[in-house]
């Protein structure tokens, strides 16, 4: 074991509640040990679940595993947390790049490049990104070469044939859920106007009831956050609704859209918000790509 | 006219569970309460029945029938509310430590014995 990962490890032990983990994590990660990375990354965000450090340490071993719409997500809740987060904004520009969506790409890295205006490397992805076009107030121009487009610093370039689950750029993609269990029958997204985006409902006789479904969702939606406000409740976060052979759950991925996902009632509850928090996640990564 | 204060009192011994109350959801018009100091009677009432509507307009529409009980998930607390027959629920408000499992369990335990 390198002496530098020792001596982490046992300041860790020393003190669990230490934020050495994140340098721990990043250490494991560099020298290629993903899954103690992993480890001491999950353990981090089990003490620290709102540090976005933690959140962009956990994101950043997802992308070395590959697991690239799990990295999306974990780098879209540190936008979330901290919206002008540099590793955050190289990682999903990363990701843009990789799924061949230069302007999502670009729009993020330049976010980046502007948060850390001393990171000449970040400067020159942007440039190689932007193809050329890219002019910087008083920064040199892009050397011949530069030109080709190529992925920002520290990742690795794009392989043939991968892809980040989103679209060829300038088409979007076909739905809001994918690799999502009932995507089709179970998961619904609509807009404020109570106008189905994606997914599908099906009665439990097997009818879509996805477009009635729609006109109620946006209404009850809006019923859930004026309880919340006029109870004093704070933001409201989900909203169960337990039936007979149905429980579903309602939350808001964003606030002009609407999510509705459904379960059998004989599953736990907790599986109920886990099955509608990854959907809402899925939504809000979809929604972000289409924009 | 049924007591329900016995069931009131029974949600009310839980945990932080701040208030609870029998509403008539037609109206919204409170028919029995018990509440903590500082929890409004009226706006409860009336937010609790008319989330109950909206979610039965969307269940009944799609198929699933009537909700049986809602949660509605808050920063600052939980809205429990559970159907105790067509035209009574039971209304729980509970504060941020409160053992929702439980209160759930007997929300939904004290709504059938209305029903």
């Amino acid at each position: 074991m390198p002496d530098d990962i020792r001596a982490l490890t046992a300041q860790l032990a020393q003190d669990p509640t230490s934020l050495v983990f994140l340098r721990l994590g990043e250490a494991l990660r560099q020298r290629g040990q993903l899954d103690a990375a992993l480890k001491v990354a999950l353990q981090g965000l089990s003490r620290y679940p709102h540090l976005p450090d933690a959140h962009d340490l956990y994101a950043r071993i997802l992308a070395d595993k590959r697991d690239y719409a799990a990295a999306f997500d974990e780098w879209d809740t540190v936008l979330r947390l901290a919206p002008n987060h540099v590793g955050a904004h190289k990682g999903i520009g990363f990701l843009y790049y990789r799924a061949g969506d230069r302007e999502q790409a670009l729009h993020h890295l330049r976010l980046a490049a502007e948060a850390d205006p001393g990171d000449e490397g970040l400067r020159a992805a942007v440039e190689r990104v932007a193809g050329g076009r890219e002019i910087w107030e008083e920064g040199a121009p892009a050397q011949k070469g530069e030109h080709e487009a190529g992925p920002p610093p520290g990742r690795a370039p794009a392989q043939k044939g991968e892809h980040l689950q989103g679209p060829p750029p300038g088409r979007a993609p076909e739905a809001p859920f994918p690799g999502l269990e009932g995507a089709l029958e179970r998961l619904l997204l609509v807009d404020r106007d109570g106008l189905r985006l994606g997914g599908a409902l099906r009665s439990p006789e097997g009818r879509d009831v996805s477009d009635v479904a729609a006109a109620a969702l946006d209404a009850l939606a809006r019923e859930a956050a004026r309880a919340a406000r006029l109870l004093g409740l704070g933001e409201w976060s989900q909203l169960t609704v337990e039936c007979a052979g149905v429980h579903l759950a309602v939350q808001r991925p964003t606030p002009e859209t609407s999510l509705l996902a459904a379960t059998a009632a004989e599953l736990p509850a907790g599986q109920l918000a886990l099955y509608a928090d990854r959907a809402a996640r899925a939504a809000r990564s979809w929604l972000e790509r289409i924009r | 006219m049924p007591n329900y204060q016995p069931h009131l009192d029974a949600l009310t011994r839980i945990r932080d569970i701040r208030g609870a109350m029998v509403v008539a959801t037609g109206d919204g018009l409170v028919v029995a309460e018990k509440l903590m100091a500082g929890v409004e009677s009226q706006p409860l009432a009336a937010m609790a029945a008319s989330l109950a509507g909206r979610a039965a307009d969307l269940t009944e529409r799609s198929g699933y029938g009537l909700p049986r009980f809602l949660q509605l998930q808050c920063a600052d607390g939980t809205l429990l509310v559970a159907t105790g027959g067509p035209e009574l629920v039971l209304v729980a408000l509970a504060g941020r430590d409160a053992p929702l499992g439980l209160a759930r369990l007997e929300l939904l335990r004290l709504a059938e014995r209305l029903a």
